[in-house]
């Protein structure tokens, strides 16, 4: 079974909606670290060896953040700044991310159909995560497909709810197997599970 | 017309305090000041001082030792230990250059070849005092020329005991010789004892001037600061420089260099910069009286006697040091006006000739003319020094090229801090570590003597005073200091110190620690800029964390305590500079200030607690902002 680390950031949880009810379901989950960043570094002063030890316990790596501005909030750019070093993460010796899978868990506040060309954003989501996804090829980790809540403005709480469970049933499928085949080349994880 | 101590002390006070502030005001050193007011009160012109100014000149030779145990505080032994090649050097190729050449000179004149050695020796040294008084009025310590003129001197105190063993030698007479013995005023214990005991005895007067400083002057002087009682440590300081020039004279060094030694040993400890500011009123008027005297003891008779043969020896002697000390220069290499300054300012005749030529002529060596005339000769070229030094700065020195920087520090001695930290409890402990962490030393003063023993062993630089004292701050260089850092625990104690430095050192920048807002207003009334409150970021902190523990999120805590400081500063000034008339007025406006925070602190939580993430997507907004209106 993968274990599977969360990297969570949210400078304005308190006032996230959607994030509480995505967060809620993951304590309990077996296999699965929750790691809370604004909680952890509210001076953003990462503690880069504890970060680096986690990664190295883990198989999957979940960025989990709402997109801000079209990218992540400043710690968990701090965090990917500070902690993916030089001869560690890439680089001539940087070994230590090697056959890792990586993913970003994200929520907009525009729906779906506003992230296309025809959108108002102008570019799909995939698109705007570029940079993680050559992130993660940098430091020799298979990057997966995002998981999203889109829209979350326009969710009523049931719907909310629905999407953690599915969040939660995501992560248990990783957790089994998350093999290129699997992916079957789909845009998103939503998009699988559906067919499933 | 002489008479009593107290008439004395009026004659040269008062002769010091008509010159000195001339010379000053007509640009020239204080040194020439005093040397004019010897001459006038001397006993060729007004007839105030008579032949007591030999003994009064011997008295105040003490300045002399003082001034060599000030800086020898200023030097730490490793850095006196990185000086031992020039000292060796540019001494040595020094003495031995002026001792040939006059030796040569004197010789020629028709002088038998005892009397020109003598004299040789003689003019081979020359004055620390009024070398090293000049190189501090002017600030040109840390140069080249004055880092190569101190070695030289520094020499010079070594060989002269030498000089002064090899006179009784020169002396053919033997009964003279042990009739001397009596006579002179150097009580030498060992003079009887064989050669091999006097070397032994010498080196282990040195070796317990270092044992002593170590661990007999520093203890006692603790002890003395436990007491708190101020005149005491005057009393100690006084009483250390006294008794290593008395065991130098014991056994016939140069109380000087035991002083300077002692000052070495001294450098590293704690009461460095309170040692400096005690002794050093003492040494001042001491080296004032030293000048005065130097000044009444130029023999006027002798000069009109035979006005050209001793204008004549005068500028040869002159001219022979200059021209030794400039080819010095050149061997190393100093810069062309750094060569000319240290040619000219060394090139006087020093006070040790009084010394070695009134015991040659004990020894029956020297004649009492001879003496006489060499004795003038020495006194004209101390007075002539400052004459030359002033030709050469203002119309030589312009005319040459190589000006180096005079602020150009020179390795081994020792710099100033840029940072001085002012008490050194649990507060100033930590801002102290945390800028040493950052390879940033500041200069420490603390009032606690317990507490400075106890840190200077965990290898903190710190001294022991009173820093609301002036003259403390100023031997710890406040006046190069950049920021000035008070962690005074005592309020009162902080407002003095920052009273003192805002009046005489305005540019210094202060940064203050302070109890509370009160305190803060003072402060911020007297012109502080920086101001740390140690009842303000620690208690916020608490806060946070107990919040915290209650379930509030850290950053938006970290956030809202960053608010709240900056408000509470923000309103603690806007308080300080609308001064309160009365008590009423103050709570008053004390309290509209808390409401008005407290306000501030409200919106931010309630937009935290009720709006949703929702500060971008606008079109989503508008449409989910009618779907929440629609739901309750």
């Amino acid at each position: 079974m993968n274990s599977i680390l969360i990297l969570f950031a949210h400078p304005k949880f308190e006032q996230s909606r959607t994030n509480k009810h995505l967060v809620q379901q993951l304590e309990t989950l077996e296999g699965v670290t929750f790691h809370d960043l604004y909680e952890s570094y509210p001076d953003f002063h990462i503690n880069i060896s504890f970060e680096k030890e986690l990664l190295a316990q883990h198989d999957i790596l979940v960025w989990h953040h709402p997109l801000y501005w079209y990218s992540c909030p400043p710690l968990m750019k701090q965090w990917i700044d500070l902690v993916l070093e030089y001869n560690w993460a890439y680089g001539p010796k940087g070994q230590a991310l090697q056959h890792k899978k990586c993913l970003n868990v994200i929520t907009t506040g525009g729906s779906r159909a506003l992230y296309c060309a025809e959108g108002s954003n102008h570019y799909s989501v995939n698109e705007f995560l570029r940079p993680f996804e050559q992130t993660a090829r940098l430091c020799h980790m298979q990057y997966l497909p995002p998981f999203t809540v889109m829209g979350t403005h326009q969710l009523s709480d049931e719907q909310l709810t629905e999407k953690s469970e599915q969040y939660v049933q995501m992560l248990k499928f990783l957790q089994q197997d998350c093999s290129p085949q699997a992916m079957k080349d789909c845009a998103m994880l939503n998009d699988i599970l559906e067919l499933n | 017309m002489t008479g009593s101590i107290l008439f004395e002390a009026i004659v040269f006070l008062a002769g010091a305090l008509l010159c000195v502030p001339l010379a000053k005001r007509l640009g020239l050193s204080s040194v020439l000041g005093y040397l004019l007011a010897g001459v006038l009160i001397g006993p060729y012109l007004l007839e105030f001082i008579g032949e007591e100014g030999q003994d009064i000149l011997h008295f105040a030779e003490f300045g002399v030792v003082m001034m060599l145990f000030l800086i020898g505080l200023e030097i730490e032994p490793k850095n006196f230990w990185k000086m031992r090649k020039t000292i060796l050097g540019m001494g040595g190729a020094q003495v031995i250059g002026s001792m040939l050449l006059s030796f040569l000179m004197f010789h020629l004149m028709g002088f038998e070849w005892k009397v020109s050695l003598t004299v040789s020796m003689a003019v081979a040294l020359s004055s620390t005092a009024i070398t090293l008084q000049t190189l501090k009025e002017k600030g040109l310590f840390e140069t080249t020329y004055g880092a190569s003129s101190f070695s030289i001197l520094l020499f010079q105190d070594i060989i002269v005991i030498f000089m002064l063993g090899i006179l009784p030698l020169l002396s053919n007479e033997n009964e003279v010789a042990s009739q001397t013995a009596e006579s002179t005023d150097h009580a030498n214990l060992l003079e009887n004892l064989p050669l091999g005991l006097q070397t032994l005895a010498i080196i282990l007067s040195v070796v317990l001037i270092v044992v002593a400083g170590r661990y007999l002057f520093v203890p006692m002087l603790r002890r003395v600061a436990m007491t708190r009682v101020r005149e005491l440590l005057t009393a100690s300081a006084l009483l250390i420089v006294l008794g290593i020039s008395l065991l130098m004279e014991l056994v016939g060094l140069s109380p000087a260099l035991g002083a300077f030694l002692g000052g070495v040993v001294l450098a590293t400890s704690e009461f460095k910069h309170e040692l400096e500011s005690t002794l050093e009123p003492f040494k001042d008027l001491l080296l004032g009286l030293f000048f005065m005297a130097v000044g009444a003891s130029i023999n006027f008779i002798v000069i009109k006697e035979n006005p050209w043969g001793i204008g004549g020896l005068l500028i040869a002697v002159i001219l022979l040091k200059a021209i030794v000390l400039f080819a010095v220069g050149a061997l190393f290499k100093l810069k062309m006006d750094q060569r000319l300054l240290l040619s000219v300012g060394l090139a006087q005749i020093g006070e040790f000739a009084f010394v070695l030529l009134s015991f040659a002529f004990q020894l029956n060596i020297l004649s009492g003319e001879q003496m006489d005339t060499m004795l003038v000769v020495t006194a004209l070229t101390m007075t002539l020094t400052p004459i030359l030094g002033m030709v050469n700065e203002r119309l030589i020195l312009p005319r040459i090229g190589t000006k180096e920087s005079e602020k150009r520090a020179i390795d081994h001695i020792a710099k100033q801090h840029k940072i001085i930290l002012v008490g050194f409890g649990h507060f100033g402990n930590t801002v102290g570590r945390f800028l040493r962490s950052h390879g940033i030393e500041a200069t420490i003063l603390d009032f606690d003597s317990n507490r400075v023993d106890f840190l200077r062993k965990m290898g903190f630089e710190v001294y022991y005073g009173d820093a609301t004292r002036i003259d403390l701050l100023e031997a710890a260089g406040i006046a190069d200091a950049h920021i000035l850092i008070s962690a005074l625990d005592n309020p009162d104690t902080t407002k003095k110190l920052v009273g003192i430095v805002k009046k005489k050192y305005p540019k210094v920048e202060l940064m203050v620690r302070t109890k509370n807002r009160y305190e803060a207003y003072d402060l911020l009334n007297m012109g502080v800029e920086h101001i740390y409150r140690e009842s303000l970021d620690t208690s916020v902190k608490l806060a946070s964390d107990v919040l915290s523990k209650m379930g509030f999120r850290k950053y938006t805590l970290y956030r809202q305590a960053q608010n709240f400081i900056k408000l509470d500063e923000r309103s603690m000034r806007r308080l300080a500079e609308q001064k309160p008339k009365d008590e009423k007025e103050y709570i008053f406006k004390a309290k509209e200030e808390i409401a008005q925070q407290e306000k501030v602190m409200e919106q931010d939580w309630h937009r935290g607690i009720y709006q949703n993430d929702n500060h971008w997507d606008t079109e989503q907004m508008r449409l989910a902002s009618k779907l929440h209106k629609k739901k309750p």
